[in-house]
């Protein structure tokens, strides 16, 4: 009964080049290669176009505190995408909670931490019962949170009555949009996120040498450090040639980079992906899918909360109109950065390429004094067909399974 | 030698449909059983029950001779009893190490970070071991062909420790060569000892990878053949309930143990002779 197990040509078993190239980080981490090369291209064109306007320091500093409030929001809704859900209400549920801090700092004199704290606590709370109802009621989220936008949107009017804005006063909580970090802090926490990134990398190149495993060439690796602090670097370097890094920037890139280590290291994270891919498959491998899902949805409104007090803290009030664009911009960013609007696909950091292009045209076309007309069909393009490339991402895979 | 699993006498059924009568099953180590029927024979959810997605009406589940109580999906995987169905259960968006690790990711000392490395060098030891050949460790699942796919789900049963793998229609899907490929990895995994059921409605596969076929028949077991006494008439016979067969139900066709192939459906409750198994059976050490 001896069969032969022989194969003819053994090629030695499974290869395990881990794609550390810059290449890789950008298709996992930054998106897209053409969307950065679409980036690069629209910001030459409008540089061009605007008498070296767009490019100027101070154009790309306002241009970063401009992409807050979207790339915040932005970061919540990739966040319950990748799970294969969507949340309709993170607009609303933004300029709510921003309503919230507002309140608590003007009416109940709460120092602007502990105001802050309730408006994100009322995030969380809020997304927490979007979950509930999605996981265990088995409501489908776009219906949940379509109709938990209309009521939320309801109850901004009425925390706000007779009043439709409030405006802030406490001037830490307007600090944190038109203030610039001192430079050991605008420069120091930068060069210690490269440090533990390097350290990251080099830690795991001695781990998988000591496992067996195979690990890039040097100079690969060398390459994708240097690009790495290349682009921190000049980065910092427009910073610095204006008033600094602001802080509202740095807040922003802190989150995406927390959020990045959790979806992408933990079990957690990995727990989301796997639902997004197959959540029949992941409750059978054990996984709670739907104290996860409840999770997500918490945090993504929590993430919109933050969004929605930069965006007060920028106007320095709280506003009941809710701009009719914020939500689709916020959900575009993730997509246009290759989030997958079918779930389980997509890195945390899409939300930067997603937002620079999105922020980016909008802050262009306004240089360009183009109008609205203008800028709602060149931004519904731009989307539009960012969901193509992610259908036919997503048809070319299923179709490879098979 | 004991079989590692041993089912005698359940029934169960849905509402007025009773899918399973008095069914006996046993599977020993370093053996695979063909279970084998036409539509709506009951296989499916005899696997079912021992999953434990099932919990039978009445009978007993004997696992290393010692009775036990299985009602859940985790008690089966619990006593080294793993199933792999049709649907496969992957998660095409994610590699091949993160699938094989599903929701027992290895972690870094009680942090809740994965230890990638360790769960990469676990997964490549484990496919050189079942001999299982793909590019990369770091492809989405999506990639991978039918037959690949079949194998990752496979390798996960083994990294669990699995003793029994149940497989559901592993090469219905599949073309001539993936299908040698996946037998070739059954063939393989019985080599090691393990005891697999295989579920096949292709009778050439039967017969290239199976000791022993359980053939059902409208919710009982009709016939057990050893393999290499046995022709593809007879399993046709037994699983159409054919007149003229002559199956036996028992120790294959060379033990002359009474014929039955029963073609009398009003029997319901029908005593099955006791299937003792013999020793000597040329696939059991
Ligand atoms: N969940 C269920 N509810 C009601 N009836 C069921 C259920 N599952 C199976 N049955 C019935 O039990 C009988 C056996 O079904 P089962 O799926 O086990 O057959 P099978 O041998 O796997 O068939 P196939 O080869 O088509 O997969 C059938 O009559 C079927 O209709
Ligand atoms: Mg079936």
């Amino acid at each position: 009964m001896k069969t032969t197990v022989a194969t003819p040509q053994a090629d030695q078993a499974p290869s395990t080049a881990k794609g550390f190239n810059v290449g890789s980080i950008f298709r996992q981490d930054l998106g897209q290669i053409p969307v950065a090369i679409a980036l690069i291209l629209m910001a030459l064109y409008f540089n061009a176009t605007t008498n070296d306007l767009f490019l100027s320091a101070r154009n790309l500093s306002n241009l970063t505190l401009q992409s807050c409030v979207i790339a915040t929001i932005g970061l919540g809704s990739i966040m319950v995408l990748l799970l294969g859900e969507i949340d309709l209400s993170l607009a609303v549920v933004a300029n709510l909670c921003g309503a919230v801090t507002c309140i608590m700092s003007v009416f109940h004199h709460f120092p602007w931490w502990a105001a802050i704290l309730a408006g994100l606590a009322a995030g969380f709370g809020i997304g927490l019962i979007n979950g509930l109802i999605v996981a265990f009621l088995r409501v489908p989220s776009f219906i949940v949170t379509l109709a938990a936008s209309l009521g939320y949107q309801g109850l901004l009017l009425h925390i706000l009555l007779p009043n439709t804005t409030l405006i802030i006063t406490d001037p830490n909580l307007k600090g944190i949009a038109a203030n610039y970090l001192p430079d050991y802090l605008g420069l120091g926490l930068p060069i210690l996120g490269i440090a533990l990134y390097a350290g990251y990398i080099i830690l795991t190149r001695v781990r998988r040498l000591r496992q067996g495993l195979a690990v890039p060439p040097l100079w690969q690796t060398g390459v994708n450090l240097g690009v790495t602090i290349a682009l921190v670097a000049l980065v910092l370097w427009q910073f610095e040639s204006y008033f600094g890094v602001p802080i509202m920037t740095m807040l922003v890139l802190a989150m995406i980079a927390l959020f990045w280590v959790l979806m992408r290291f933990t079990t957690f994270g990995q727990h989301v992906y796997a639902i997004g891919g197959n959540a029949e498959a992941s409750r059978r491998a054990g996984i709670n899918v739907n104290v996860i899902r409840v999770l997500i949805f918490g945090l993504a409104s929590m993430l919109a909360a933050a969004g929605g007090i930069f965006l007060s803290s920028r106007s320095a009030d709280a506003d009941v109109a809710v701009s009719p664009t914020l939500l689709l911009q916020a959900i575009a960013a993730a997509v246009i950065g290759g989030v997958s609007l079918f779930g389980g696909r997509g890195s945390v950091w899409a939300v930067v390429m997603g937002t620079l292009v999105i922020e980016g045209l909008e802050n262009g076309l306004n240089l360009k004094s183009s109008g609205d007309d203008t800028k709602f069909m060149v931004e519904g393009a731009v989307l539009i067909l960012a969901v193509i490339v992610d259908a036919l991402l997503r048809r070319r895979s299923t179709a490879a399974g098979r | 030698m004991e079989p590692i699993l041993q089912l005698r006498g359940i029934n169960k059924s849905f509402g007025a449909v009773q899918a399973l009568r008095n069914v006996d099953l046993e599977v020993y180590g370093g053996e695979v059983v063909g279970l084998v029927g036409d539509n709506g024979a009951g296989k499916s959810t005899l696997i079912k029950i021992i999953a434990g997605v099932y919990a039978p009406d009445s009978g007993e589940y004997i696992v290393d001779n010692r009775r036990v109580n299985v009602t859940r999906p985790q008690d089966a995987t619990h006593l080294g009893i793993e199933t792999v169905y049709q649907d496969l259960a992957l998660c095409d968006n994610l590699d091949v190490v993160s699938n094989l690790f599903l929701g027992r990711e290895d972690t870094i000392s009680g942090l809740p970070f994965m230890n990638s490395t360790e769960m990469e060098r676990r997964t490549i030891d484990v496919l050189r071991q079942l001999d299982v050949k793909i590019r990369s460790v770091h492809v989405p699942v999506s990639a991978l062909s039918g037959g690949q796919r079949q194998s990752i789900a496979v390798a996960k049963t083994i990294l669990r420790n699995a003793r029994i793998v149940i497989l559901d229609e592993p090469t219905a899907a599949l073309g001539v060569a993936q299908t040698r490929q996946v037998l070739q990895l059954i063939k393989r995994l019985r080599d090691q000892g393990l005891g697999m059921v295989v579920i096949s409605h292709n009778l050439a596969d039967v017969f290239e990878v199976v000791d022993r076929v359980i053939v059902m028949r409208l919710g009982r077991r009709v016939a057990s053949f050893d393999i290499k006494s046995t022709t593809t008439e007879q399993i046709v016979a037994a699983i159409t309930g054919a007149e003229f067969s002559n199956g036996i139900d028992g120790q294959g066709a060379s033990v002359g143990s009474t014929a039955s192939v029963n073609g009398d459906e009003g029997a319901d409750d029908g005593n099955h002779p006791a299937y003792q198994h013999e020793s000597g059976k040329g696939s059991i050490q």
